[in-house]
């Protein structure tokens, strides 16, 4: 086979179920640019109205931590347990805190 | 899905000192603990093949799957029954690119797993090479064929590599649809007039084995099973899996009126089972190997349809890259 294909660009794809909630990754698509994208995104995961709003971003664009870094960028918040409100204990008497 | 092109941070440098016994028991016991696997954790080189060979034969699976049906749209008998597999179709094809999707998180390009489809070296379902005589078959595949898809998809949302039981998550949601209209379908029939009531029947007559069947080998000569269960890419057997679709498939059957074409089968009252006749794996074999009614004809209309949407794909391609010099020139 001679064609020196080129594939069509990933993007990643993000929709906001309804208004108020966040955007959130549902998956990603081919395409050959951004607005291509947001079309192929809407017929492939909104055909049942799982959304208000579509964001896509390149996969190539996004910076991603490392998961051999995970124990060193998330293991030092583990003792820092005075961090949560269940640390601190108050008498039941007192109320509303 | 699950931004693949994000090698260039510290790929290099994976954990320096350990050596590859205690990834793997690291990789193990995680999947013990029912952690899931993300695209860019160390996994087993056996593992991802096993995912990248499980998970593209599921895609070619949904992509040829939509051929059969396909073939009835011009001829469904409403417009309501016309428009709902249209819809199943459009679900087919997007279940192929939610999986290819997934797929590509392991490291293949979605070229490739085209090429190996469309090269013949890739498995699909062999079910998908029977083919759909008539507008009952439309009912029988939406009822045993998706019926029996479900009963093999819904454990692996449990799956232990995250991306694929994401894919599965949205994939059974969208899957009970359409084994609902199937059966509607074969009730309309079932309910009909003689003529329709036989032609129910003849669907489930050939539908029936080809869809036990689709639950793949028996326990005792599935090579794969064993190890897949380790890895909880896979969480009940076979056998496990066919027996629950057939005690939950023949009481349907019964209600519809018609009969499942197995002289053998009966209720064990002491196993609260169903006993199914021996299962023709010859057969079985013989389609997997490519001598099914349909696997030629299933290719090539793949191949053309990829061959003839070849300008499509490069124009757009190509209009793209000139837009993105305009702005570039103008700015």
């Amino acid at each position: 086979m001679s064609q020196q294909r080129k594939q069509w660009p990933l993007y990643e794809v993000f929709i906001r179920a309804r208004s108020g909630l966040e955007h959130k990754h549902v998956g990603s698509i081919h395409a050959v640019d951004a607005r291509q994208a947001v079309e192929h995104a809407r017929d492939l995961y909104t055909r049942r109205q799982e959304g208000v709003s579509i964001w896509v971003v390149r996969s190539s664009d996004i910076t991603a931590s490392d998961p051999g870094d995970a124990e060193a960028l998330f293991e030092p918040a583990k003792d820092k347990i005075y961090r949560h409100p269940t640390f601190y204990s108050i008498p039941d008497e007192v109320k509303n805190l | 899905m699950y931004t693949q092109g994000l090698d260039s941070l510290g790929a290099d440098c994976l954990h320096q000192a350990t050596d590859a016994v205690t990834l793997e028991q690291r990789f193990q016991s995680k999947v013990d603990e029912d952690e899931r696997i993300e695209p860019k954790d160390w996994m087993p080189d056996a593992y991802r093949q096993t995912l990248i060979r499980q998970i593209s034969q599921h895609a070619h699976s949904e992509i040829v799957g939509m051929l059969p049906e396909g073939n009835w749209i011009t001829r469904a008998p409403s417009l309501r029954r016309k428009a709902v597999l249209i819809a199943k179709v459009q679900d087919e094809g997007g279940h192929g690119m939610y999986l290819y999707s997934a797929a590509e998180t392991l490291g293949i390009s979605r070229d490739e797993l085209l090429e190996q489809l469309l090269a013949g070296t890739a498995k699909y379902s062999s079910i998908f090479n029977y083919p759909t005589p008539t507008w009952a078959d439309v009912g029988a595949i939406g009822w045993l064929v998706d019926g029996a898809a479900i009963m093999n998809q819904i454990p692996i949302c449990r799956c232990s590599y995250g991306p694929y039981a994401r894919a599965m998550v949205r994939i059974c949601k969208e899957e009970s649809f359409h084994q609902r209209q199937g059966f509607e379908i074969m009730m309309t029939l079932a309910r009909g007039t003689p003529e329709q009531h036989r032609m129910a029947q003849d669907a489930l007559n050939r539908w029936w084995w080809p869809s036990i069947m689709m639950f793949g080998p028996n326990d005792a000569t599935s090579k794969h099973t064993a190890q897949s269960m380790r890895w909880k890419i896979k969480r009940f057997s076979n056998d496990e899996l066919r027996q629950k679709f057939i005690d939950i498939t023949v009481p349907q059957a019964e209600f519809l009126g018609l009969k499942v074409p197995d002289p053998d089968l009966r209720w064990d009252e002491a196993t609260q089972h169903y006993i199914h006749g021996p299962i023709d794996w010859k057969e079985f074999e013989e389609v997997l190997k490519g001598n099914g009614p349909c696997n030629r004809e299933r290719l090539e209309t793949r191949r053309r349809a990829h061959d003839d949407g070849r300008w499509v794909r490069e124009a757009a391609l190509a209009h793209a890259e000139k837009q993105r010099a305009r702005e570039t020139q103008a700015a």
